[in-house]
């Protein structure tokens, strides 16, 4: 290696020639044309059949939710099963359990960006993408939930028609701000990103309309080192200012449980739980979209076994922080020596009206990601799939057993309830997942879902402390002079 | 004044690989041109130092937007619950000692007035968005964002010469070199 070295330009050190090789980010040497023409080809050439089979009732599914909200608003919020003492029905179940789907992205983005973690680049795209239709959806929820969807204008820091001003001590309006600037930033982070990768499609772009919006949308970038140095400092300081505030959003969401005196709800492990369940429901929403996307497109090279088998460590620890937290609810319940505290931990999980619903979540949540103790099951992607779908629906129960069955029990026997959706909850909630899916595939369609710029700063060929960075510039070198 | 009525506006020339790439930038600073770039596909580390650029300090933009964000939400907060019109819920006062409660809005807009100086002041850094520039006139500048390493030299620069900077770039390993007319 070192005779290799000394007839290039560039001096490879010894040690890192012949050091631990980590297994490469992006397989089979591709090169960097090879990588723009394969995200760029998604966009650029027609989808395949299985596009429009799902697009097509996506948008039916979002024209239902259309339909729905339609009905509520003219008809009244009556038309759900929310009511005494259950009030917050699925309304605030889907809520959260959209806003915590919206965790992965910027976790990924963020979290990952500020640890080093490299193999973030091919997966962070979409994730933030899915970040943003996840909270487009989740967003939808309260918006309908306070009831005269009209008067939603009160929630802003403005005085209302009373000249009353906002009540800044509760945690619902923390809430309008966490999630609200959780999205603005979420958006902001999305499109810095995107920035120099528009700039590629807009370079290759055929249709005028084409380069026009994605030259529009490019702002003019140049990749210039002299934009690149401040580009790079404005990409640091956003996910510097992202990593707090996402642990902040599912804290402040989970605060408006917490907050309260209801037992059960009251308590202080609440934040740290809630943000360790998005992040575990989050990266299992990202293998579930990611892992077809992945097959569909030919992504195998970008998006490889080291990606897959890296998230399904963060579900297993994340899982498994998740059943930390309800033991440890158990427990405290039962430390605590409060009365109101123990039966409602009893009806939780042993006598009350939605036992199923904890065994189900626990089965989901604790059990299920056990699996990825195994190698061999991190790395076969049907078993990733399948347990990530069980994930998701093990989130979805985890938020349904906190909301109605803490409620269905108040402290007074006669005003005990049972809770069921209506049908048009049901609708409601299928019809979320049309809009998410409908953004995502357009998604697809039109922007690329790999980061191409970050891509290629991870790839062995742009690597000059590779062990192999000497051949393969003396290969490509080969190949252009015989061309 | 001269035959050429057209002036050059840049030379491009491209480099092989970022490490190419990266000596070159260290001549052309040695070299004492001021008017001159590196594009490249994705951020190529060190080069700044190649470049004999320092740290960028798009951090101040971030810094001002956030301390803004943050009297923006104490002043909020306090002037409306504690002057304008104290709202007492579930018999809650609110005065000095009820700040806490107020945190978690000061920490957001906090993030929210930063992420916002952040991207006004990046693109006030980078001096975009702008609508075109000279240089996507090149097809081989468009390289750049496909997988060419491109270093340009602008003939605004005092030290451009038509010939010398050609042989310039020649000495320093350029592959391709365009004279781009303006």
């Amino acid at each position: 290696m070192a005779s290799d070295a000394s007839t290039t330009d560039q001096p490879i050190h010894p040690s890192e020639a012949e050091g631990v090789a980590r297994e490469p980010l992006v397989l089979n040497n591709r090169s960097m044309a090879w990588v723009t023409d394969r995200i760029c080809g998604i966009v650029e050439n027609r989808q395949p059949l299985i596009w429009w089979v799902l697009f097509i009732p996506s948008v039916l599914l979002a024209g239902l939710l259309g339909g729905t909200l339609v009905y509520l608003v003219s008809t009244g919020v009556g038309v759900w099963g929310n009511n005494q003492p259950v009030a917050w029905g699925w309304a605030i179940v889907n809520f959260v359990f959209w806003i915590g789907i919206g965790h992965a992205g910027t976790l990924i983005s963020a979290i990952l960006f500020l640890t080093r973690q490299k193999w973030r680049t091919s997966v962070n795209r979409a994730s933030e993408a899915m970040t943003l239709f996840a909270v487009v959806c989740a967003g939808i929820y309260p918006g309908f939930h306070v009831g005269r969807f009209w008067m939603v204008w009160f929630l802003a820091p403005i005085p209302n028609a009373n000249a009353i001003w906002q009540n800044f001590k509760s945690p619902l309006l923390w809430d309008v701000f966490a999630v609200s600037t959780y999205f603005t930033v979420s958006v902001l982070f999305w499109y810095v990103g995107l920035i120099p990768d528009l700039a590629t499609l807009r370079d290759r772009a055929k249709a005028k309309l084409a380069k026009v919006l994605y030259g529009l949308f490019a702002l003019g970038w140049r990749g210039g080192n002299r934009q690149w140095r401040h580009y790079e400092m404005a990409y640091l300081i956003l996910a510097g200012i992202s990593t707090p505030l996402v642990l902040s959003v599912h804290s402040v969401v989970s605060f408006d449980f917490a907050t309260s005196i209801v037992p059960g709800w009251h308590t202080t492990i609440f934040p740290p739980y809630f943000v360790a369940g998005a992040v575990f429901g989050g990266f299992a929403m990202v293998l579930t979209l990611m892992l077809p996307v992945r097959k569909l497109y030919g992504l195998e090279d970008m998006i490889t076994h080291k990606h897959v088998d890296n998230m399904a460590k963060i579900i297993l620890l994340t899982g498994t922080i998740v059943g930390y937290a309800y033991i440890m609810e158990l427990f405290i319940s039962y430390y605590s020596a409060s009365k109101y505290e123990g039966d409602a931990f009893h009806l939780r999980i042993l006598s009350g009206p939605y036992t199923w619903a904890y065994y189900c979540m626990f089965f989901c949540n604790v059990i299920s990601p056990q699996v990825f103790w195994f190698k061999k099951a991190r790395l076969n992607l049907w078993v990733v799939f399948i347990v990530a779908n069980i994930v998701n629906c093990g989130m979805w129960f985890e938020r349904f057993v906190i909301i109605p069955t803490t409620l269905a029990r108040d402290f007074l026997p006669g005003q005990w309830g049972y809770y069921s959706p209506s049908i048009t909850e049901k609708l409601m909630f299928l019809g979320t997942f049309g809009l998410f899916m409908m953004l995502f595939l357009l998604f697809i369609r039109f922007l690329p879902v790999i980061a191409i710029a970050e891509v290629k700063g991870v790839l062995p060929e742009n690597d000059p402390h590779h062990p192999d960075w000497v051949k393969l510039k003396e290969k490509r070198r080969a190949a252009a002079a015989a061309e | 004044m001269s035959e050429n009525r057209t002036t050059p506006f840049a030379y491009i020339a491209e480099f092989g690989s970022a490490p190419e790439l990266y000596h070159a930038a260290e001549h052309v600073r040695d070299a004492g041109f001021k008017r001159w770039d590196v594009h490249t596909p994705y951020p190529v580390h060190g080069i700044d130092k190649a470049m004999g650029l320092g740290k960028s300090w798009l951090s101040t933009c971030s810094l001002i937007g956030g301390v803004t964000g943050f009297l923006t939400a104490l002043s909020l907060e306090f002037f409306t619950q504690v002057m304008l019109y104290p709202t007492v819920v579930q018999n809650k006062p609110t005065n000095l000692s009820t700040i806490p409660a107020f945190f978690p809005v000061m920490f957001e807009l906090t993030i929210l007035f930063t992420a916002f100086a952040t991207l006004i002041g990046l693109c006030a850094f980078i001096m975009l968005p702008r609508w075109n520039h000279p240089l996507f006139n090149s097809a081989l500048f468009n390289k750049f964002s496909d997988d060419g390493f491109i270093l340009v030299i602008e003939s605004r620069d005092p030290k451009f010469r038509k010939e010398r900077t050609r042989e310039f770039l020649e000495e320093i390993g350029a592959g391709e070199i365009e004279l781009l007319e303006a």
